[in-house]
């Protein structure tokens, strides 16, 4: 036992520069998110007025503190376009979450049956797209579903519609893109835990005269809950916040909450605005995000 | 008698093909469309490199394509860096004072959305008077790609024989020197596919590098969106075909690395 411990001090030491390295670059930027959230918008650059200067002493943070304003989320808790971004949001990440679980499942399945030699490589072709880029793939899909794109050129082939049909910038075609996207993260923590099933128990249960759907809905699906668990937190989570894939897919009549943070930044240049909207969007997700935390750690620290 | 619950079915086949099926056909689409010699993207003219050749004379789509080349290669190698001392001092490490905090640190970017994490960042450049471009792009890519290096490398060292180490520690050798000879060889492979995963979701990255960047410094995916914003353009097929051959070549790289080095396959598949 000696001979761990020995080896556990050279190891804590080696955590020191990440950890001084994420404390910088994650941890201490959210308090500049709160800083200015709480700050007036102001036309200059950068585009807020600075809560307080440290340099001009105890006076200055007096002034500061009582120049804190909570005007920016007054704003968003009354003005129903950030209402409706945070719900739309909320909303469009459960649906997609799903139909993720729905489609995901099955797929998961299907691998963890499949004779061992051909799992690795199942599971090598459900990673490939996830190293391609994000845009790329929804870019692809915008080829497909354009005006004249693939998929009305085969639906009309196939006389199933007579005229083409509008895909682009509806929000049939933002669920599929952000379905396409994230279906990896739904596949593979499904699939670790399916995977390590014992096909003992499931024989056991075919034994004691349960049908192959019972056994499923008994055995199978109960043992395979850690695993959904983390699907549907690996997606909804970051689904909530995402940006690219409703802006380039879903219509620009209501907006989702990644899409209206960036707006403020990059277009109106309300930065204080954009940081009060980036902090309810972390409070909403800090519920997950603990869940999310916990399950990872119990993952990886049964592992160690 | 009832059938064997855990022999493979029908429907697990049929889902299985539907599956990849939907999750390859959009790229061979885009990949065929981009030999397209038509203009017209809809419309199939032939074959045809024109697009490629195209590109060539497109000055802006080069810099960029550099800039997100430098950007890729120098967080991928820092993140590497700091992910495989992160993911020796978790799974070696025991406990230790904090260690909540850290592993939290570095889970929580693996979920977080890219608005959030992009923001903050820039906020944090803007107050410290950084000028932004290529470093505070490569620093923002190494705070996040370190973090999926860090879970690749922690799964392996997980999953390693200790019994190695500690024989090694009983022969003699140093805890340095047990790392160095016995445990660094053999999560070898998962530090090399940490390496391309940082690597590849450098190359990928929209929002982040959209709030860390400065004007003129813009990185390939950015150039991308801006264009695919205004539609789809045969040129835009042809640099996305480009990425993806880059990227398939790392993917078929990793995979040699760790058939080298006699790894099981599964191990060193990130994630």
């Amino acid at each position: 036992m000696s001979i761990r411990r020995t080896f556990t001090r050279p190891a804590r030491i080696s955590a020191i520069a990440p950890y001084l390295w994420m404390a910088l670059f994650f941890l201490v930027p959210f308090g500049f998110v709160l800083k200015i959230s709480l700050s007036q918008t102001v036309i200059a650059q950068p585009p807020y007025a600075p809560v307080f200067d440290l340099a001009q002493g105890w006076a200055a943070i007096e002034a500061a503190l009582a120049a804190l304003s909570l005007d920016n989320f007054r704003l968003l808790v009354t003005d129903n376009l950030y209402v409706l971004s945070y719900l739309r949001s909320l909303f469009v990440a459960a649906v997609s979450t799903s139909i993720l679980l729905a489609i995901g499942y099955p797929i998961a399945y299907g691998m963890a049956r499949l004779p061992r030699r051909w799992q690795g490589l199942v599971m090598m072709l459900v990673i490939v797209p996830f190293w391609t880029s994000f845009l790329i793939r929804i870019y692809a899909w915008i080829n497909i579903l354009q005006h004249d794109g693939l998929l009305n050129k085969v639906l009309i082939a196939l006389h199933l519609v007579s005229a083409p049909v509008v895909w682009l910038s509806t929000d049939s075609a933002m669920y599929l893109g952000i379905v396409y996207s994230y279906l990896p993260f739904m596949i593979l923590p499904l699939y670790a835990t399916l995977a390590k099933m014992e096909p003992a128990w499931l024989e056991a249960a075919g034994d004691l005269g349960a049908s192959p759907w019972r056994t499923f809905w008994l055995v199978t699906f109960p043992l395979s809950l850690p695993g959904v668990g983390a699907g549907i937190l690996l997606c909804f989570i970051p689904i909530v916040g995402e940006f690219v894939i409703p802006d380039l897919l879903a219509g620009s009549n209501s907006m989702m909450i990644g899409q209206t943070l960036w707006l403020e930044f990059f277009t109106n240049k309300d930065w204080p605005v954009a940081s009060a909207a980036a902090v309810v969007l972390l409070l909403l997700l800090l519920a997950p995000l603990w869940f999310y935390d916990r399950l990872q750690r119990r993952q990886l620290e049964d592992a160690r | 008698m009832a059938r064997a619950p855990n022999r493979i079915s029908p429907f697990n086949v049929v889902s299985l093909a539907l599956g990849l099926a939907f999750l390859y056909l959009p790229i061979v689409i885009l990949v065929i469309y981009s030999f397209n010699a038509s203009r017209l993207v809809t419309v199939w003219g032939g074959w045809s490199v024109r697009w490629y050749a195209e590109l060539l004379g497109d000055r802006a789509m080069l810099d960029a394509a550099s800039m997100s080349f430098r950007v890729a290669t120098v967080s991928a190698t820092s993140a590497t860096l700091l992910g495989t001392l992160a993911a020796v001092a978790l799974s070696r490490g025991e406990r230790f004072r904090g260690r909540t905090l850290f592993s939290g640190m570095l889970y929580a970017p693996l979920v977080m959305p890219e608005v959030i994490t992009g923001l903050s960042l820039l906020l944090l450049f803007v107050a410290l008077n950084a000028e932004r471009g290529f470093w505070t792009v490569t620093i923002a890519h190494t705070t996040l790609t370190m973090c999926f290096v860090a879970v690749v490398v922690q799964s392996r060292l997980g999953a390693l024989d200790r019994s190695l180490e500690e024989a090694a520690m009983d022969l003699g050798c140093g805890p340095a020197r047990a790392f160095l000879r016995v445990t660094l060889p053999l999560i070898l492979p998962a530090i090399a596919a940490g390496w391309m995963l940082a690597f590849t979701l450098s190359l990928d990255d929209l929002v982040i590098a959209s709030f860390t960047t400065g004007p003129g410094s813009a990185t390939l995916p950015i150039r991308i969106y801006s264009e695919v914003r205004l539609g789809v353009k045969p040129e835009i097929n042809a640099i996305c075909t480009l990425v993806i051959g880059l990227i398939a070549m790392v993917i078929v790289a990793a995979s040699i690395a760790s058939k080298l080095s006699g790894a099981r396959g599964d191990s060193a598949a990130p994630l």
